[in-house]
């Protein structure tokens, strides 16, 4: 018995500490956030009564929480499209061997190094709405007028200031910033394949494009599930960039979950609040447990 | 080596019960707090990081360091959104119960959710003490008081509804500056003759700086009692004026700068009208202090008047401080309290911010032009409160209707705008 607990008792009393840690921090407090979303406190007074499941459904109901959930859509729909295409372009150019190629693979993952916060600002200024041919146009500043100034001016508009399709412009610098972390990743997946494999589909008479398509890229499935899951989960709890492009996080167009929940914790809307962050929580479960499920079985076999 | 391993690990068990509890000092109560007796760091929060607001905090800071040499002032000031990012900051640090010694906060009903959750020391006794409420007009006690108590010290007054306007720009337009428009018809014929001319005629911001100008195109449409009505329920919301109001909103909207949403704050849209970028902008009496700082003649570069529809109104906002529950240095708050409502302290920091004092007593000759007319107009006139600065709503109210205010800066639809405002009235109303 004594040997017993020598052999796993060191173990579990290192990793105990981050196991109370994750339980406190995470857990219970999830629980916690879980217990004001049911609640009525929807100011800074102390909630009065228990409302079950009500916020959710007036929530979900709500005209204006639907927006932000459209626009959550539409980013992770750009972005992820965005992100996969130009990544595994990048990839794809940089496989062969090609002179500069730790130059150019450098200045794709460069911009990962810099925070959402600090790209933010610049492209603040980027992504502003006036266009040349407005009135005050002459003030316009950033992309609209670089396009112009080109002479593509008829591709000017007005970026993530459009109710509509606005949203899709904070996806713009999100891919730039990650296009080159999925074209690492399918630079590693490329790598991983042997060389043998390629020779042997060529004396077997594969032309190139058969080649790829049924040698690489079935070899490269995984490596494209990983990054649907790293960019569609960013995606949905995306909040300092946007914050760090739009002046006032409470701006209509740009309305995701994450900008909402905190504009209803500013304005004390604490019962609201929680909720929002919940349905964020299950919309990203919806996207990790199923991967976490699919690799744990992957690993066992 | 296992050995160390199960040791290092109990030790790290151990500090981390130990960091969970301990932190509980014992504070002094604020009913016993002496201002005389205060020493060490007193630490207050605001909002006012730069320019002309900057310029008032400094201004009373050194007043306030001349009468408490004792006392270290802490600058705790978060920058930016007209308060909205120093609000969420100091939400998180009430909820954590680590309160600053005093905070800035707009008198009237932006107070009423901290005082539902008990995070205000009333002041009452505080008032007597010092006299104020003979200091203080009769219609800011009114607006201060709270089921007849008292929880802020208001150091200045700011007006709402003015508008800033280019001279030059004016002129070439073929408009007179000295003779502003009467009402907001007049006032939207003037705006397509600058149109014509092809300067932008109205400079507008962010989403707040959005809300002010709805708030001052209601007060224009509905006049001080309809406005009034708004928020206590007398005006209704579906009706044919408010209708007329949202109508009026948008046509204003419509001579705005196209990238509205794209400005940061109130102050590059003032920036327009100081360029000759834009030809007016509706914004807050802290406008004059910006012209001011930037070397602006008022009358010769710039003008200001009432808003059209609104002349004889006074549309009133206050930022006040308080003694939060649980403060480290109730004494050194009270001594803090103390400066703001003293008669040198109102004038030092208002003469810097361009704001008025809020003390009746304190002399008038060395403030500017516009103040001068602000102090007469706030004794005369017919006295509102400000929707977007928190003085007629509580903070959850103005924000749900600041969000259907900004979602119409892009749909435009306003029988949407009307429906939502009528809801959120009934949610939060009385």
């Amino acid at each position: 018995m004594f040997k017993r607990i020598k052999s796993w008792g060191p173990p579990l009393l290192l990793v105990t500490p981050s196991i109370i840690l994750v339980a406190v921090f995470v857990y219970v407090l999830i629980g916690q956030n879980l217990q004001i979303s049911m609640t009525n406190k929807h100011t800074a007074a102390p909630a009065t009564k228990s409302v079950g499941f009500d916020n959710y459904i007036r929530l979900l109901q709500d005209d204006d929480f639907q927006h932000s959930l459209r626009n959550l859509g539409l980013l992770t729909v750009v972005f992820l499209a965005g992100t996969l295409i130009f990544g595994f372009l990048w990839a794809w150019i940089l496989e062969r061997p090609a002179f500069g190629e730790g130059f150019f693979r450098s200045v794709y993952l460069a911009p990962m190094a810099v925070s959402f916060i600090a790209s933010g600002v610049v492209w603040r200024w980027l992504l502003s709405s006036l266009q040349t041919d407005q009135p005050g146009g002459e003030r316009a500043s950033g992309l609209n007028r670089l396009l112009d100034d080109v002479g593509l001016g008829f591709l000017q508009n007005s970026w993530w200031s459009d109710p509509n399709w606005g949203i899709a412009a904070i996806a713009v610098p999100a891919i730039w910033q990650l296009s080159g972390y999925v074209m690492a990743l399918f630079l590693a997946g490329f790598r991983g394949i042997p060389d043998e494999l390629r020779e042997a589909a060529r004396i077997d008479g594969c032309s190139e494009w058969k080649l790829y398509r049924h040698v690489i890229f079935p070899q490269l499935s995984p490596v494209m599930l990983s990054a649907v899951i790293i960019i569609g989960h960013m995606s949905l709890k995306l909040f300092d960039l946007i914050r760090a492009i739009v002046p006032d996080a409470n701006t209509y167009a740009i309305q995701v979950p994450a900008t909402e929940m905190w504009v209803k914790y500013i304005g004390g809307d604490y019962a609201d609040s929680a909720a929002i962050g919940m349905i964020m929580l299950v919309l990203v479960a919806l996207v990790v447990i199923p991967y976490l499920v699919y690799t744990s079985r992957q690993e066992k076999r | 080596m296992r050995r160390s391993l199960s040791m290092l690990a109990g030790a790290a068990a151990v500090a981390l019960a130990l960091t969970a509890c301990g932190g509980d000092s014992t504070t002094p109560s604020a009913d016993e707090a002496n201002a005389s007796e205060a020493t060490g760091e007193v630490g207050v929060f605001t909002w006012w990081a730069d320019g002309s607001e900057k310029a008032g905090l400094d201004a009373l800071v050194s007043i306030f360091n001349e009468q408490y040499p004792d006392l270290t002032f802490n600058n705790l000031a978060v920058a930016g959104g007209a308060g909205s990012q120093a609000k969420a900051v100091l939400a998180a640090q009430l909820q954590a119960g680590n309160p600053p010694d005093s905070f800035q906060a707009h008198a009237g009903a932006e107070l009423q959710d901290y005082i539902v959750a008990d995070q205000l020391e009333d002041l009452s006794s505080f008032y007597e003490e010092k006299d104020l409420a003979s200091a203080f007009p009769a219609d800011l006690m009114e607006r201060l008081t709270v089921d007849g108590k008292i929880y802020s010290v208001p150091s200045n007054i700011h007006r709402a509804n003015v508008v800033w306007a280019n001279v030059e720009v004016l002129e070439a337009a073929g408009l007179d500056p000295k003779s502003p428009p009467e009402d907001l018809d007049a006032w939207f014929a003037d705006m397509d003759k600058i149109k014509a001319a092809g300067v932008t005629p109205l400079s507008v911001a962010g989403s707040w700086t959005q809300v002010q100008l709805f708030e001052n195109i209601m007060l224009a449409t509905l006049g001080a009692d309809g406005y009034n009505g708004l928020w206590d329920g007398s005006t209704d919301w579906s009706g044919s004026e408010v209708t007329e109001g949202i109508e009026n909103y948008k046509k204003a909207l419509s001579y705005s700068n196209s990238d509205r949403n794209t400005l940061s704050d109130w102050g590059p849209a003032t920036q327009l009208v100081e360029d000759g970028s834009a030809a007016y902008n509706v914004m807050g009496d802290w406008a004059e202090a910006k012209f001011q700082q930037d070397g602006k003649v008022a009358g010769e570069d710039y003008v200001y008047f009432p808003t059209p529809g609104t002349d004889g109104i006074f549309d009133f906002l206050a930022d006040s401080f308080t003694l939060p529950v649980g403060a480290e240095n109730p004494a050194g708050s009270k001594a803090w309290l103390n400066t703001i409502s003293s008669v040198e302290g109102q004038q030092a920091f208002n003469a810097a911010k361009g704001s008025i004092p809020a003390r009746t007593d304190v002399p008038v000759e060395e403030f500017s032009e516009y103040q001068k007319s602000a102090i007469a107009d706030f004794k005369e006139n017919t006295i509102v409160s400000s929707l977007a600065h928190g003085a007629a709503v509580p903070v959850s109210w103005m924000n749900e209707l600041s969000t259907a205010v900004n979602k119409f800066g892009g749909t435009g639809d306003v029988d949407a705008l009307q429906k939502s405002a009528a809801e959120i009235a009934e949610k939060f109303g009385k």
